[in-house]
């Protein structure tokens, strides 16, 4: 049943050619759960990501926010266990379980001894089969976020991302905020609760990664003690967000003395055949060194931001090129002139050679640095399955960045970077910028 | 359940440190450079960190904020390197450079393969006594630290209110100062100003250099005595002599409104040991006694009273870090549940750090963490760059790398009596300060 595939992790870049090999084994469970697994026994612990997708987005029409609440409350309480007395299990085990939710996905983090390992999968399984919802910590946690809420509420930077989702996602889940409002998370009910529980927790749509001190036999058994007893069907996704964005600029007055910029505009979908070209030319473009065009001409030639990026993001359901940055209230106008001229100028002009070689050299040399322990490695493996990778994906990867040329990315940026698309939120009080709609 | 509060905890309480994590090296070289070598073979993959004894505690008066500034500066012209182009080099060796700034440390690290470690100590040695500003760079970086001020402090109330608390607990020691500088001041700064704080403290003689990964020790010291060995040391560096606290008689107690507040919040701090070579038992008490009164939200003395047994908080905690030069603070906070006042919170907290002295030690909490403190060791072992920190924090504080091996252990022979002697003599008022955050148009008035 257990399948070895071995992906040597090679860089074919010119300055740092890694010789390390991550060996990725592909392990389906004697139950049928599939994981990927590197084994390493130098350390012993074992770091396990398991993710359901389907995320706050499967939050049910008017109840906002009620997988976040569920989430924080899954380890609130298991089978015979109170709240308490599991976090006292789960500490005196050494243990840790980190339950984490965004809009596709719930994740679960965990790391855990080997010598007592089986004691650990024992908790844990327990919290995901027989969570218990009590209602003394739904009040407890829901408190907690409704105090998150209301802090929230007068953020800037809360209230640009919240302002750029609602105009750009509409009604799509996306849209709103996945804590919820306060009126939303303040009428959710322990039924709600346990509904979405139901809606995400599922065999039909869990990914695992593991890395670290357990053999490929020993996971299979763990995933079937783990997971075996989840329901195979999970609630249905919600489908792609009908994204409507236009170029300009909206302003949302709000007494801070620094505004805060959110910008972006459509972006590639994961499998376009350009996919490659354009992650390169966003590197060069907005990437996170401080040589990118964006931080070269805002922060280091006139210093009107401390950072500034921007990102090729897909999401499940949408594929953005979204960025951000922050300027004082007088100085935020520049700023916006500056990166609306660069996104012409990219667009019109693609980019230079020795900026494709260096952008080259950067990413090739640096994936196999995100290799870095157990847990990074499981989340790797995660990641890579939930977009239907192959565990070759590790050494082809490089070879992708290395096969983009100065023409592949000329005509991917006049693709990509879309002026006349590009939409900026400010939330702070800016002088001398006017409101384009 | 931590996730959903905004409350942001000044300090992260680091259970445990390293012990035999990986295999250290660690050997002086004539110049005064010391250096600490940490093994871990499986990548092949290095992270280099050059460590210098200073940080903001450390300025002269009048120039908040320099030493933040000149970490800034750093990164621009050197005698053989153009400005940006360190940065850029890493970048294009598919490696990561970055630094920071403390209130008693800077550092300068990198991340990249291996076998670039050579190119990492040349560009390194060269800004280590070859700095070559000129104004143009100077003027566009103080913009850009004026934002990252902005962005960090201007822009977030809770920041504003840390940065008064400091400066009311901290009633001579520069701890009170903010790191990245009050506002006037650091809008100030010049290139004299952050040439004189280079040329007095930047050279070999004070600074630590930190190599820890797929490496041999004897490689390490041949290219450090090659590139850093020829570095003459700086006659200018003193040993740090930093002012003493006077004795804090009162109690200082403020509070702070703003819009911008969506969660009202108490917190209070202490002053505090800190960690000394030779002698760090008493902060390990303090560490443990932090971990047991508010280190778990579900577990801990604060949870159980505050948010289990009534429903006064939606959080509460304790936070210690004994990693400091000088005296630190211990801290509390509690977040009121909705309709609980902020007299009402804190008067709860007060009830239960009493309760807390009157019930003592409960054994089977201190097991746990114990058995978490030895689970820590293990875990730390995974995670390299965390590792580094650790030794260059540890080192540029004032302990030797014996004090940082012996660190677990300490902790681990910590009794309940020990922990209950340090609880005993923490909360004393006088050393205290108190604050409020307050939602703007709360009509509460501070007692």
């Amino acid at each position: 049943m257990i399948r070895v595939v071995l992906a040597a992790m090679m860089t074919i870049a010119l300055a740092a050619p890694l010789k390390a090999a991550v060996e990725i084994q592909e392990v389906t469970s004697p139950g049928g759960i599939e994981a990927w697994l590197v084994q390493e026994n130098s350390i012993p612990f074992v770091s396990l990501e398991i993710r359901f997708l389907g995320g706050s987005s499967l939050d049910p029409e008017g109840k906002r926010g009620v997988t976040k609440l569920m989430t924080g409350l899954i380890e609130e309480g298991a089978g015979e266990l109170d709240a308490a007395a599991f976090a006292e299990a789960r500490d005196g085990l050494a243990a840790s379980f980190e339950f984490s939710v965004q809009d596709d996905a719930l994740s679960v983090s965990v790391r855990m001894l080997t010598e007592n390992r089986d004691e650990a999968v024992e908790l844990l399984r327990q919290a995901l089969v027989n969570p218990r919802f009590d209602e003394d910590a739904v009040e407890r946690v829901r408190a907690q976020l409704l105090s998150g809420i209301r802090s929230d509420l007068t953020d800037p930077n809360w209230i640009a991302n919240r302002t750029f989702d609602d105009m750009v996602y509409g009604d799509h889940p996306y849209g709103s905020s996945s804590d919820g409002s306060l009126e939303s998370v303040a009428a959710l009910t322990r039924d709600d609760i346990v509904e979405a529980f139901r809606a995400v927790a599922a065999r039909e749509r869990v990914y695992v990664g593991a890395s670290g001190d357990i053999s490929a036999s020993e996971l299979g058994l763990l995933l079937d003690r783990l997971l075996g007893d989840l329901p195979e069907k999970a609630a249905p996704l919600p489908g792609p967000a009908a994204v409507n964005i236009s170029g300009g600029v909206t302003i949302v007055p709000f007494d801070t003395p620094q505004s805060v910029a959110f910008f972006g505009q459509p972006g590639i979908a994961r499998n376009d055949p350009d996919f490659f070209a354009a992650f390169v030319a966003n590197e060069i473009f907005g990437g996170g060194g401080l040589q990118s065009r964006l931080s070269e001409e805002v922060r280091v030639k006139r210093g009107l931001t401390y950072g500034i990026g921007s990102y090729l993001v897909n999401f499940d359901d949408a594929d953005m090129l979204l960025g951000r940055f922050a300027s004082a209230n007088d100085r935020v106008a520049e700023a916006i002139g500056v990166v609306k001229d660069e996104w012409a100028n990219i667009a019109a002009n693609g980019v230079t050679e020795q900026e494709l070689d260096e952008a080259k050299t950067y990413l090739t040399g640096a994936y196999p640095l995100r290799f870095d322990g157990n847990g990074p490695i499981a989340r790797i493996l995660v990641g890579m399955q939930t977009i239907d990778l192959t565990p070759d994906y590790i050494t082809s990867r490089n070879e992708n960045i290395e096969a983009v040329t100065l023409d592949d990315i000329k005509r991917v940026a006049a693709r990509l970077y879309q002026p006349e698309n590009l939409r900026f939120v400010v939330v702070g009080q800016p002088e001398g910028l006017e409101e384009i709609n | 359940m931590r996730r959903f509060i905004a409350v942001i905890i000044p300090l992260v309480v680091a259970l445990a440190g390293p012990a035999k994590a990986a295999e250290v090296t660690s050997f002086l070289l004539e110049n005064g450079l010391d250096v600490v070598v940490l093994e871990d073979h499986r990548a092949p993959a290095v992270v280099h960190m050059m460590w210098y004894r200073v940080g903001s505690a450390d300025e002269p008066r009048g120039v908040s904020g320099i030493a933040h500034y000149l970490e800034h500066l750093m990164f621009k012209a050197t005698d053989e390197l153009e400005s940006g182009e360190f940065s850029a080099t890493v970048a294009r060796n598919g490696g990561s450079d970055n630094a920071f700034t403390s209130y008693d440390y800077t550092a300068y690290f990198q991340r990249v393969a291996s076998d670039r470690l050579e190119l990492m100590m040349r560009m390194e040695a060269s800004r280590m006594d070859g700095l070559a500003l000129v104004e143009e760079d100077i003027a566009t970086e103080r913009d850009v630290v004026i934002e990252e001020r902005n962005q960090r402090t201007e822009n977030d109330p809770g920041a504003l209110f840390g940065e008064q608390r400091r400066a009311a607990q901290f009633l001579s020691h520069p701890y009170g100062i903010p790191i990245i500088g009050w506002k006037h001041e650091a809008e100030a700064l010049t290139l004299k100003d952050a040439v004189s704080f280079y040329e007095q403290h930047y050279g070999p003689n004070n600074a630590i250099l930190i190599v820890a990964g797929d490496v041999e020790p004897d490689e390490v010291r041949r290219l450090a005595e090659q590139y850093y060995g020829v570095i003459p040391p700086n006659p200018n560096v003193k040993p740090r002599n930093r002012v003493t606290e006077p004795p804090q008689l009162a109690e200082r107690r403020l509070s702070y409104a703003d819009p911008r507040i969506g969660q009202a919040y108490v917190v209070r701090t202490y002053l505090a040991p800190e960690r000394d070579a030779g002698a760090q038992e008493e902060a390990a008490a303090l560490t443990l006694l932090a971990e047991l009164l508010g280190g778990s939200s579900t577990t801990s003395f604060f949870a159980d009273k505050l948010q289990f047994e009534t429903q006064v908080a939606i959080y509460s905690a304790a936070f210690y870090s004994g990693l400091s030069l000088d005296d630190t603070t211990f801290g509390l906070v509690v977040v009121p549940s909705e309709g609980v006042s902020l007299a009402e919170a804190e008067a709860a907290m007060d009830q239960a750090v009493a309760d807390f002295l009157e019930a003592g030690v409960n054994m089977e909490d201190l097991e746990r963490i114990r058995v978490q403190i030895r689970a820590s060791e293990i875990y730390e072992q995974d995670n390299l760059s965390s590792l580094a920190r650790t030794y260059g924090a540890g080192l540029t504080s004032g302990l030797t790398i014996e004090d940082i091996q012996a660190w677990p252990q300490i902790l681990a022979d910590v009794t309940a009596e020990d922990i209950m002697a340090a609880a005993e003599k923490i909360f004393e008022r006088r050393n205290a300060v108190t604050g409020w955050l307050m939602t703007e148009g709360s009509e509460e008035l501070m007692q």
